[in-house]
């Protein structure tokens, strides 16, 4: 799976999902300041992760995950 | 002690989805049960429910606010926005006053079955969501609409089976006769869906006679052969006097007593002493003579225990010539946790309109019910005072006297 795809499907599951604005998917947007995304949003984002890439991510995997490039660049590492 | 009123009402049942529908239905005698081809094939015996369509959220609240909702917190939202707005109580008013919240629920089998079915077959909790633990809690209704409404008075749960939601208001109108609470939103809600039920079919007290959906459900009838699961939400407004005069609200109804016993006895086996205590004592705490109360709205769930022994604590209370008593079960089904608050919206809405809706399907009376002043037929009457009984499994009993603001 390429960049471009991997993108593709973290911003269908954002907008579809999690209701997020399709304006503010920028590889700068905060995942929590921009996107809103709180806590609770981000036990989500492993259930939408495991289900769209067949991954499973844990807490840990989140630290350093602050923009959504940070967010492309984690989904990459661990379907590589 | 401070008088305590009701200001707001609304409901979200099978027999209508606002208090408009829900007027015409119990005007008409209108059945909202149906038959679920699904539960047959899942082993239940009886495939009779009352029915809601879910309602659609999206557009008024968030994904997170909804993720964490099962179907009883979701009625409840809807019944509670209904509510509020016939009290004419805004967000901005709840942002800047203590109102508390207590509703009755007595289980989230949907939620905790579907969660748990994800954790056996992805072997890994987290995969089950963030909104799955509030979802399962018996708690959901007032965890999830405290949050929404922002509410900062009293905020938990009365589980006491199928009087659940007749206790809520109980335990709402002493809080605020005690002056601990001015305003209190207070309801029942009821999943419905066939994994809430399928251990209580188990028990074969549910209709065994399949002809005829809308003629199953027949409390006090001599044919009846068991009740019908129903569901929904119903919310009320309760509020100091003080409090509904000073907002300049609209006074539905005053509430004067609230009678509670137990049984102390069977499980689920009802008996005569415990709900004819709990009337008595709701009498004598309203200061009401028996022959005062213009209407019953009766607990009775169309089974053969149940009714009857009902039938003989509301003549033993009332005497030979007493109050007109229906069963709004007989349109509804039982709505269970939901019921007792349910069941006093039916009847304000009765005493507003001055009717007294039907007992449905009440074709012979048997030797109790025939003592009692069985409403067949829609009645156009006068209420100035009823009282509403409800009664669950373990024995839990409560009767709730409401009238007109003299």
């Amino acid at each position: 799976m390429d960049k471009t795809e991997i993108i593709e499907k973290i911003h269908y599951f954002l907008v579809d999902e999690f209701e997020v604005e399709e304006d503010d998917l920028t590889p700068e947007a905060h995942l929590k300041e921009t996107l809103e995304l709180d806590s609770l949003d981000f036990v989500d984002l492993v259930v939408a992760v495991e289900s769209s890439f067949s991954v499973k991510l844990v807490g840990d995997d989140f630290k350093g995950v602050v923009l959504l490039q940070d967010f492309y660049d984690l989904i990459e590492r661990k379907i590589s | 002690m401070k008088r305590v009123v009701i200001t707001g009402m609304g409901i979200y049942s099978c027999i209508g989805k606002n208090l408009q529908e829900v007027k015409e239905s119990l005007y008409n005698g209108t059945s909202g049960i149906v038959y679920d081809e699904k539960r047959k094939d899942f082993g239940f015996r009886s495939c009779f429910t009352g029915q809601v369509a879910p309602p659609e959220l999206k557009k008024l609240l968030s994904r997170r606010e909804r993720v964490s909702m099962g179907e009883e917190a979701q009625y409840a939202y809807v019944s509670t926005l209904e509510a509020l707005e016939q009290a004419k109580v805004s967000q901005d008013y709840l942002n800047k006053n203590e109102v508390g919240i207590l509703f009755g629920n007595d289980s989230t089998a949907k939620s905790v079955i579907e969660s748990i079915d994800v954790i056996r077959e992805k072997k890994d909790t987290t995969l089950v969501g963030s909104g799955a633990i509030f979802k399962a809690m018996n708690s959901t209704v007032t965890m999830n609409l405290s949050t929404i409404f922002k509410l900062t008075g009293v905020n938990f749960t009365i589980s006491a089976a199928c009087a659940s939601g007749s206790h809520a208001i109980g335990m709402g109108y002493q809080l605020i006769k005690a002056g601990m609470q001015e305003m209190v939103i207070c309801g029942g809600a009821q999943e419905l869906n066939m994994l809430a039920v399928a251990s209580f079919d188990g028990l074969g007290v549910f209709a065994t006679d399949q002809t005829d959906a809308a003629k199953a459900s027949r409390p006090f009838d001599k044919d009846r052969n068991g009740l019908i699961p129903s569901g929904g939400a119903a919310t009320l407004i309760l509020e100091s006097y003080e409090s509904a005069i000073e907002r300049g609200a609209t006074i539905l109804g005053e509430i004067v007593g609230y009678g509670f016993s137990s049984n102390g006895e069977h499980i689920s086996t009802p008996n005569v002493e415990g709900p004819s205590r709990a009337m008595r004592k709701a009498l004598d705490q309203a200061s009401i003579k028996p022959e005062q109360i213009d209407y019953v709205n009766a607990h009775a769930t169309s089974t053969p225990v149940g009714d009857a022994n009902e039938a003989k604590a509301i003549f033993e209370v009332f005497g030979p010539k007493g109050p007109h008593v229906s069963s709004t079960k007989s349109m509804t089904g039982h709505e269970c946790w939901m019921a007792g608050a349910s069941e006093v919206v039916y009847s304000m809405l009765m005493m507003q309109h001055s009717f007294v809706a039907p007992n449905i399907n009440l074709e012979n009376p048997d030797e109790d019910s025939e003592k009692l002043n069985l409403v067949k037929k829609t009645l156009d009457k006068k209420i100035d005072v009823f009282l509403s009984n409800s009664f669950g499994f373990g024995g839990t009993n409560s009767a709730l006297v409401i009238k007109k603001l003299q």
